[in-house]
């Protein structure tokens, strides 16, 4: 593993440890209550994780769509947009729970898969579909005779709950073993299908199902944080694209939206020409130099 | 200014924006239907609801 590879691990590992910091709720098999748990976290991470601190974004947009007072949420939107702005999939790629788990399901040792082109192309479409039906619609549009939506997406499709909610809680309370139905079971096939997915094609559920990385993608190419291919420097050898794990177009389109800033292709790209960092402006190029 | 300088400032109007929309939902007590939600186990998003 490269260098810079085991940092991003590291910084992964750390920003998950952070994120379900509540040592005190695995044990007991309970939540973290406290005050601050408004404040939402960058990444995919379940609020009735046990060791949760924060708030999931995507679970607390649809907590909010889905209350009757409300059909947009300004605080949810603008969490939204400030980490979008700010990292865009940087956090994906360094502060997601769940793209570490992908990441870790993939360095298992088993044969690995690219979906073809013209399969992969049309799917990764639907992580925008998901976030603008399962988030944003149903909690608007299907509620019950209160006006109350359920959470359509963590309900339906979220694996991340029942793997760091669902599977803690359930193995130590009598009470919600007892509640289990086809949800969850249905649930549990999912999480199944991303997890061996996991090993075999790398983050499917952050190319074509995750609402929040779809988010983040939007703004990408005007946020502080860019990636850059100097033209001057790029001999044309392509193997930034052959070693991108999200199979991103990188010569042409580093900026766009599926790329989650691994940073694989600037460690592989031997003349250095691409390099990375906050920019604060269009004349204060990058604060990150390339190594050389 | 050409096209790829001003488009290297909207992200500070952007980020402007997120900060009020913040300010703005916070005033509305968005944050408490957050935190109402997230102090609760929440069935459906572990798959029992």
């Amino acid at each position: 593993m490269r260098k810079s590879e085991k940092k991003r691990t590291l910084i992964q590992i750390l920003a998950a440890v952070v994120c379900n910091g509540y040592a005190a709720g695995f044990l007991q098999g309970k939540i973290y209550q406290g005050d601050q748990k408004f404040l939402c976290v960058p990444g995919l991470n379940c609020y009735s994780c046990p060791g949760a601190l924060g708030a999931c974004p995507i679970g607390a947009l649809q907590a909010v769509l889905g209350d009757r007072r409300y059909k947009f949420s300004y605080y949810i939107f603008g969490i939204l947009l400030f980490f979008s702005v700010v990292l865009g999939r940087l956090v994906c790629g360094f502060l997601c729970p769940f793209g570490l788990i992908q990441d870790l399901l993939h360095k298992i040792p088993v044969p690995k898969w690219e979906l073809p082109q013209k399969i992969d192309r049309p799917l990764r479409w639907l992580k925008y579909v998901i976030f603008a039906v399962m988030v944003v619609i149903l909690p608007l549009t299907l509620t019950n005779a209160f006006g109350i939506a359920p959470p359509y997406f963590c309900e339906w499709i979220c694996p991340v709950g029942t793997l760091e909610g669902g599977i803690p809680l359930v193995a130590q309370s009598e009470s919600l073993r007892q509640m289990i139905g086809g949800l969850f079971y249905w649930k549990m096939c999912l999480l199944g299908l991303v997890v061996l997915g996991s090993m075999v094609i790398y983050r499917p559920f952050c190319k074509y199902l995750c609402p929040l990385g779809a988010f983040y993608g939007l703004f990408q190419r005007v946020g502080f944080f860019q990636m850059e291919v100097d033209r001057a420097k790029c001999d044309g050898c392509g193997l930034c694209e052959k070693i991108c794990p999200m199979q991103v177009d990188v010569r042409k389109n580093i900026n766009g939206a599926e790329c989650i800033r691994c940073g694989r292709c600037k460690d592989v790209c031997h003349t250095s020409a691409i390099s990375s960092g906050f920019r604060f402006g269009p004349g204060q190029e990058r604060k990150t130099e390339p190594e050389s | 200014m050409d096209q790829r300088k001003i488009g290297g400032y909207v992200k500070y109007p952007l980020f402007l924006i997120s900060i009020i929309c913040i300010i703005i939902g916070m005033a509305r007590e968005e944050h408490l239907t957050v935190l109402k939600k997230a102090v609760n186990i929440c069935l459906e998003c572990i798959g029992v609801g």
